[in-house]
């Protein structure tokens, strides 16, 4: 159907062509993850016909979906950021020897992960854009980087002991109409953490700047071709730079709500997210080669991760090898997906 | 006449600067002199006696033979892949902790089969695992730091999904000998091996068609298909050439401990890989490739990490170190850089004309 579409217009072809594939892709992620989650309730039924299995996995994932945005966006722009694991675990790690040694307040805990993620992405986006260098090479650096830092700033686990920070974690926002009924009758009302909220914020405000925004399209169109947006006058450079700016800003946000959720610090903490980060935005439909992709998809590709982990582990599986596979299937499945529309794309 | 002169002069001196070689043979130096004014007893051999009850040697620049040599092992594989697919594998940890559990599930309760048999198993495991990236890269055309992102992160699942998650130890002493030291010999065994698998892709890159066809398809994909070449095919190779590599070092680490812990064998190990390869001054975009310099490199990586353990660096704080190193280098080589550099010196020139 969406080749048909693409083959009787005529002049914006290429445009066109894009947001066919986006479509094509964004509504294949859609389907797959209502057919798992579907399944999941045929067949394990009980736990996730629950209102709050599902708000779980949001609980769970919020930081994911704002990393997950941010790759989205480099990756859109043409680049690669794999550095959002890692400054994760540093963000926590700072804010909570902040808060806990340092007995700091939180709202200067909050401008210190922003800054630490704005700076990563400031550095990054300046070797990446103006120095041209490989931004898998860059942001690599920029991992082990953080990895290494965290361990520096504290080598050992600890759990945040500060009364107004642990109030903001367990604040429970209650979701009206989800909740359940309980063995003994009693009504049981389904809730979000703070995290989530600030997550669909950040998607609301991603996809709006994709779509009404002209910073929003000129990242795709330096993504789909670098010539060709330079000679429509947008300044390349600039937007790849910006691009992994927002990328380290949305880097401090998901990690200062990764550190709300766990309320601790630790140099194992986000280990891999940045994969499960890439992983979600391919799933989603966004292309590594840069140009295509949706925010939308982005978060369903979240929670399709999401649903095998919770399926994973309802159904008893407690090998955690299960998870890594399922999941490198799952991509792997995707990526040649993506292959294969762009082999169909060059024939057409 | 004294402009002729300069520009010999110059040439010479551009000449070394130039050479590929001269960036790890550099950073080989920096850090030698480091060492000797920070501590000259970082150079100190000893020889001691071991739990078998040999006489081995050990210390610092042991260390650097040692465990660089796995680098280096993985640096040959890892430098044809740079050079064929413009891309980096960063699944190799993850593989070599597949093929170390194959070679003990084999191996593991005592069974009779020779130990070669095991590693040639292991040898074809990793090579099925190197094709199936390489045909993701080639033939699916994905970038290959995200087609190996897909083995990356099952690989170590895979590992643990062979041995069913238990830890098989090996008992055989003789099993020891691989990753650590041959009754009679002073030198870890490691290093003998690279020296073998140097001299193998010497004599290949010799004999063969191998360097020629790998720069061919790293330059210009599109032109070495009209010279009658098959890219894909060479990109594979490539692959699975870096799979061989990979089970070699599985050998290696699994008979240094004679068991394995799937989450922590090899753990980042692929950021050394690819840092022996930048340092050897290979493109990390593709293309042309110095082989022995990458090697070089890999052992200059293991010096720099040594270096670190001996200012009592914690483990888990090396990447720290690593990744300013990496950027440096990094920001030296980018173009962009070189360019200014050059029109920097240029300048100069013209001052000293005038």
């Amino acid at each position: 159907m969406s080749n048909n579409k693409s083959n009787t217009s005529g002049g914006f072809m290429d445009k066109l062509n894009n947001l066919t594939d986006t479509n094509l892709l964004l509504t294949i992620t859609i389907v797959v993850f209502f057919l798992m989650y579907i399944a999941a309730m045929i067949f394990q039924g009980g736990a996730f016909l629950k209102g709050q299995s599902f708000l779980n996995i949001l609980n769970s994932n919020s930081t994911l979906i704002i990393l997950a945005c941010g790759l989205s966006l480099v990756m859109i722009t043409g680049g690669i950021d794999i550095s959002v694991g890692g400054v994760t675990a540093l963000i926590s790690m700072c804010c909570a020897v902040y808060l806990d040694l340092k007995g700091g307040n939180i709202f200067v805990s909050i401008l210190v992960a922003l800054a630490i993620g704005l700076a990563f992405g400031a550095v990054q986006g300046f070797l990446v854009a103006y120095l041209d260098i490989q931004p898998f090479i860059i942001t690599l650096a920029g991992m082990f980087f953080a990895r290494g830092m965290t361990t520096i700033v504290h080598s050992e686990p600890f759990n945040v002991a500060h009364e107004a920070f642990n109030e903001l974690k367990n604040t429970r926002i209650i979701v009206p109409g989800l909740g359940s009924v309980n063995r003994r009758g009693d009504y049981i009302d389904a809730y979000v953490e703070i995290g989530v909220i600030v997550a669909i914020i950040v998607v609301i405000l991603m996809f709006c700047m994709f779509r009404w925004t002209k910073l929003g399209r000129s990242f795709y169109a330096v993504g789909g071709n670098q010539q060709s947006a330079l000679m429509l006058g947008i300044n390349v450079k600039r937007t790849r730079f910006l691009s992994h700016l927002i990328c380290g800003l949305l880097a401090g946000i998901g990690g200062y709500v990764y550190f709300l959720h766990v309320g601790s610090g630790s140099p194992s903490h986000a280990t891999a997210m940045e994969m499960d980060a890439i992983a979600s935005s391919i799933i989603g439909g966004t292309m590594l080669t840069g140009g295509v992709g949706n925010i939308i998809g982005t978060f369903f590709g979240v929670l399709s991760l999401g649903t095998i982990q919770a399926i994973v582990a309802s159904a008893g599986l407690g090998e955690a090898w299960w998870t890594g596979i399922t999941r490198a299937a799952m991509l792997c499945l995707f990526l040649v997906i993506q292959s294969l529309i762009m082999a169909r794309k060059k024939k057409a | 006449m004294e402009k002729n002169v300069k520009k010999s002069d110059d040439s010479i001196v551009m000449r070394i600067v130039r050479n590929q070689m001269f960036i790890p043979l550099l950073a080989l130096a920096v850090l030698f002199i480091f060492n000797l004014i920070a501590d000259p007893s970082f150079f100190k051999i000893m020889a001691t006696t071991n739990n078998a009850g040999n006489s081995v040697l050990t210390g610092n620049p042991i260390t650097i033979l040692d465990m660089g040599s796995e680098l280096a092992i993985l640096a040959i594989g890892m430098t044809l892949v740079t050079s064929a697919s413009g891309g980096q594998d960063i699944s190799v940890g993850a593989a070599v902790a597949i093929a170390g559990s194959v070679i003990l599930r084999v191996l593991r309760g005592g069974s009779t089969v020779p130990v070669i048999f095991a590693f040639l198993l292991g040898c074809v495991v990793a090579a099925l695992f190197g094709a199936f990236n390489g045909v993701l890269v080639a033939y699916f055309k994905i970038q290959p730091m995200i087609a190996t992102l897909i083995l990356y992160t099952a690989g170590r699942s895979i590992a643990a999904w062979i041995n069913n998650n238990e830890l098989p130890v090996i008992i055989d002493p003789k099993f020891t000998y691989y990753g650590g030291t041959i009754p009679g010999v002073p030198i870890p065994t490691p290093f003998f091996i690279a020296v073998i698998c140097i001299i193998i892709i010497g004599l290949v890159l010799k004999f063969t068609n191998l360097r020629l066809y790998t720069q061919a398809v790293g330059v210009n994909e599109n032109s070495s298909r009209l010279n009658g070449l098959n890219p894909a095919f060479i990109k594979v190779l490539s692959f699975v050439i870096l799979g061989l590599c990979v089970a070699v070092v599985g050998l290696i680490k699994v008979s240094r401990l004679s068991t394995i812990n799937y989450s922590v064998v090899a753990k980042d190990i692929e950021m050394d890989a690819i840092l022996a390869v930048a340092l050897g001054g290979n493109a990390l975009s593709g293309g042309k490739f110095n082989m022995a310099s990458s090697i070089l490199g890999a052992y200059v990586i293991q010096f720099l990490t040594t270096t670190l353990y001996a200012f009592k660096v914690e483990a888990a704080a090396l990447p720290a170190y690593k990744a300013v190193v990496v950027i440096v280098l990094v920001v030296i080589s980018a173009p962009t850089v070189r360019d200014w550099f050059s029109s920097l010196s240029k300048k100069l020139k013209v001052k000293e004309v005038a």
